[in-house]
Order: structure tokens, then sequence, then C-alpha cells
């Protein structure tokens, strides 16, 4: 009895976890299948078309694309420097009574919805962008900006820990050299994590990527490239979050299961490479 | 200036700039706190729980049915999630002896954390909704449990393996089945770990609008049935605050403050239980 017990839980245990597996590719297979309509349509002009027209039944993907990577760009732009000023300011400058306290904050504000980045945004920081810019104070800027500050936290927690995997006893050799703390953490921390932060900011920008929330409220949702970073503008996320419940025909659903095929693929692939090429874990023996 | 003061003084300028960086972050975020926590408590009333919402400009307009629908959603989310997680994470730690298919179901999980959760929502929109025809909270449930899954696997994995191989080897010598072994040995001396990546998955995944958008849908009346569309705290929030009514948006500030207040509990609660059991 005990032995078909046994037996009945390793199985299913094992069951369970190739489910895993199964489901990503089944995610992947049904976002493939729904966007068939839109492929045989379109083909690879989906790809480089403008024009996002659902009355006309035509669909161009686009502007979401350039949408997504300009606002992830210029997130990262103003993300990373600070995240690193904290994480430096984590690891080598706060006194250690005040690591404790500020490092667990930081770690709690990723944990805050981003839906709520986003009402933070746009009741409280388009104001502040129209009044500068102009115009209607939501669009790619202030997608920008919000999508810093909600992946700062998760950014900077990271980075700190990638940074803090550096082994104490090279830190206190390089000071007692006499080297600053600058000196520490350019010629010894930065070298020794390289991999490790760098590996950080990328999968920091994976997330910021597949990001709905937080730029749903400020970007506008317009299928239009513009050369006006203050104009409203869309991403992928912003499309699908505003768009799905209102798809009324077969290619327009299709063209937007495309589009999440579309985001899958790529934040798939960045975190891949991140977790690929500079996070390799070591294998626990 | 000779070359030892050149470097104090750039040590002074890149430290005095990485502060200013952390004091700019900080003070980005405890903005956002302090907008959360100051509407949030303006708009909070005992209203709020014991009435549904209501069209705009009438008084007793409340998020009953958000409360109540996010709780629902949640936890047949937790109810699927949480033992095929465990499950799954003990089979990574405790039977895969470090083969190659672990090491893959490893890496696919963590890359599914970071996966965006509206892809998910499109998936389940696709498998479950289209073939039902109506938006349902069970549709809802399954894309948070599809979210939550790695995260358990993840934690699960990683707080078995720390249980000392050691205690396995006791129970083994005692002529325990491996099955037993795992229940009342590992299960037990890691339970404190296991315990807190569950309370952060559930606190990630109560969380989660993108997923819900499309599955669960909205509902602005209390409903219990988990084959109808149902409301939930984070897709109310996010039509009130997108609407122009100002009550709406009071109440999608309240809807706010409750969220984060239950998410910011889950995760301090997780990290006692690990620092409590650290200090023993």
């Amino acid at each position: 009895m005990g032995i078909v017990i046994d037996k009945l839980f390793a199985f299913s245990t094992k069951i369970i976890a190739l489910s895993i597996l199964l489901i990503v590719a089944w995610i992947f297979t049904v976002l493939f299948q729904h966007s068939l309509d839109s492929i045989n349509a379109f083909g690879f002009d989906f790809l480089v078309e403008t024009k996002w027209a659902p009355n006309l039944e035509k669909f161009g993907a686009l502007p979401a694309i350039t949408g997504s990577v300009i606002s992830t760009f210029l997130a990262m732009l103003l993300a990373v420097p600070i995240a690193i000023g904290v994480a430096i300011f984590l690891s080598e400058i706060a006194h250690h009574r005040l690591k404790a306290p500020v490092g667990v904050s930081i770690e709690l504000l990723a944990a805050i919805p981003s839906v709520v980045y986003g009402m933070w945004g746009l009741f409280y920081f388009v104001p502040i962008v129209r009044d500068i810019f102009g115009g209607l104070g939501i669009g790619m800027l202030t997608a920008g900006i919000v999508l810093a500050i909600m992946i700062l936290p998760f950014m900077a927690a990271v980075t700190r820990d990638a940074m803090n995997t550096t082994p104490d006893i090279l830190k206190e050799s390089a000071y007692a050299l006499g080297a600053t703390k600058w000196d520490v953490v350019k010629n010894i921390i930065i070298p020794y994590a390289k991999a490790g932060i760098i590996g950080s900011l990328i999968l920091a920008l994976g997330r910021a990527i597949g990001e709905t929330m937080a730029v749903t409220f400020v970007m506008g949702n317009v299928h239009k490239i513009s050369t006006d970073l203050s104009a409203p503008a869309t991403s992928i996320p912003v499309t699908l979050a505003n768009e799905f419940t209102e798809a009324d025909t077969d290619l327009y659903f299709s063209s937007l299961f495309e589009l999440s095929l579309i985001l899958l693929v790529i934040s798939f692939t960045i975190i891949s490479i991140a977790k690929f090429y500079f996070l390799r874990r070591k294998r626990r023996l | 200036m000779n070359y030892r003061q050149k470097r104090i003084a750039i040590n002074n300028i890149v430290m005095t700039l990485s502060t200013i960086s952390a004091l700019i972050g900080l003070s980005f975020l405890f903005w956002i706190l302090g907008v959360l926590i100051f509407n949030g408590i303006e708009a909070l009333n005992i209203g709020i729980f014991i009435n549904e919402g209501a069209p705009p400009g009438y008084e007793n307009s409340g998020l009953k049915q958000a409360l109540i629908g996010q709780l629902l959603i949640v936890m047949y989310a937790t109810a699927a999630g949480v033992p095929l997680g465990v499950l799954a994470g003990t089979y990574l730690s405790e039977y895969s002896q470090g083969s190659k298919l672990a090491e893959i179901i490893r890496d696919i999980s963590d890359i599914m954390m970071s996966a965006p959760s509206i892809v998910i929502g499109a998936f389940v929109y696709a498998i479950v909704v289209i073939p039902m025809g109506h938006f349902s909270g069970y549709a809802g449930a399954i894309a948070l449990a599809i979210i939550m899954i790695p995260i358990i696997l993840r934690t699960t994995d990683d707080m078995l393996q720390l249980v000392p191989s050691t205690l396995r080897e006791a129970a083994f010598a005692l002529g325990a089945p491996k099955y037993k072994v795992i229940i009342q040995v590992v299960y037990r001396g890691a339970r404190a770990g296991v315990l807190t990546g569950i309370l952060l998955g559930i606190a990630r995944v109560a969380g989660e609008t993108a997923p819900l958008l499309f599955t669960s849908f909205n509902d602005n009346f209390l409903n219990t049935d988990m084959n109808e569309a149902m409301a939930s705290l984070t897709v109310t929030m996010y039509n009130y605050a997108t609407s122009p009514y100002e009550d709406w948006q009071r109440l999608g500030w309240a809807a706010a403050f409750i969220l984060s207040m239950f998410i910011l509990s889950l995760n301090i609660i997780g990290r006692l239980f690990l620092l409590q059991k650290r200090g023993k």
C-alpha cells in the first residue's frame, strides 16, 4: 500500500512539474493559432504597416511596436542611472542602520500594484507634464516617466542584490589599500558583479516592456508615430488593454492576438538574454 | 591638486550623486505612497464596504461587489495555484536529482515570472472566454493561477532544498517511505519558507489588473457566481479612475488604498515569518 502511494505521489509531482512546460507551449500555440487570420491577411506587412484602422479592416503594428520600444527606452534612460545610484547608496554609502529600512521599503514599493502607479500618473503627473510641455499631458513622455518610476524599485532591488554578491573580503582588501568608496565601486564591485548588474537591468527591461497598467492610463492609445514625444501614442500592451473588449470582427481579434504574440516573443527573448547570458545560476551541488 | 586629493574629490562627487539619486528615487516613491494614503483615507467610509456600485452622483455607492469579487477570484486562483506550485516545486527539489529537465522547468518558470501578464489574459480569453461565450470569474481565477504557479514553484523548490539532507536520511533510516519523508519531515522543516512564498505569490496576483481586463471583466453589482463576469478591485479601480466623475474617482482611490494595504500586509507578514525562522 505504502509503495503505491509513494509511486503515485512521485508520479503526480512529476506530471504537475511537466505541465508547467506544457502550459507555456500551449500559450504560444494558442496565441499563434488565433493570429493566423491576421498573419494570412497581412503577412510580414503587419510589422511595418503604420495604419491601424479597425473600420477599414486594416491593421498595422508599427505604431504599437515603436511605442513600446520608445516608451521603454525612455523609462530605461531615466531609471537606470537612478537605480544604480540607489544600489550604490544601499551597498556602500548608507549607514548600516539605514540599509535595512531603506532596502525593505524599496522592496515593499516594488510590491505595490502597477495600476496604482498608473493612477498616480494620471492624476498627479499628467497635469505637471501638461503645464510644462503643453498639449494633453498624456503621451509617450509621460508614459516613459511613469514607467521609469514604476520599474525603479524592482530595478534598484535586484541591482543591489547583484552588487551585494561581491565578497566582503575583496572590498575590505581594497579599503585597506586606501581605496575610496568610489574606487571600490569602480574597481572591485563593478568588475566583480558586472554580469549580475547588467542582467538585472535587462531583466527590469523585460518587465517594463510588458507592463500594462502603469502606462495605459497615461499613453492615450493613439495609433500614430509622432516625432513629438509629448503627443499621445500607443504601445502593444496599451492597445491590448484598450481594444481587446471592443474588437468586433475576426480579423480585428486576430490582429490583437498577433500583437500579444509579438509582445510575448519580445519579452521572452529579453528575459532569456538576461537569464541565460548574464544571470546563469551557479549549479547547486 | 595631487593625485590623492583628486581621487577623494571624485569620490565625493560620485557619492553625492548617488545619494542624491537615492533621494530622488525615494522621494518619488514616497510621493506616490503619500498620495495613496492621503486620498485613500479621505475616501474611506463604512459605506464602501456595505454598498454596491451605483451610477455616478448617487450617495450610497460602494465597493462591496469589487471586494467580494476580488476575494473570490484570488481565493479560487490560490486554491488552484498553491497545490500545483508546491507539488511541482516538490518534484524539482526532491525527485528530479538535478536532471536537465528540472533545470529547463526552473528556467522557464523564472522567465514566466517576468512575462507580460496581459498576454496571459489574452491566452485565457482564447481558451476559456471564447469557448464559454462570456466573461467569468473562473477565467480570471485561471489567469491569476497561471501567473501564481511559477512564483510558488520556485520558492518551494528553493526552500525545500534548504532542509538539511541529514533530516531526510534520519527519516529514511527509520523506514519511512519517501512521500512520508517529504510530507512529514521536509515540508515541516521548510514550512515558514514555503508559506512565505505562498503569501508573496498571493500578494503578487492580487495586484494584477491586466490579466483580469478581459477574463473576469467587471460588474457594477454584487455577484458571487464565478460563472459570470465579476468585479475586482483592480479592474474597478481602472474603470473608476479613468471615468470623468469625481465620486467614482474617489472610490477608485479607496480601492487602491485597500488593495495596496492588503498586499503590503501580506508582504510584511511573509517577511516576519522568515525573520522569525532565522531568529530561532
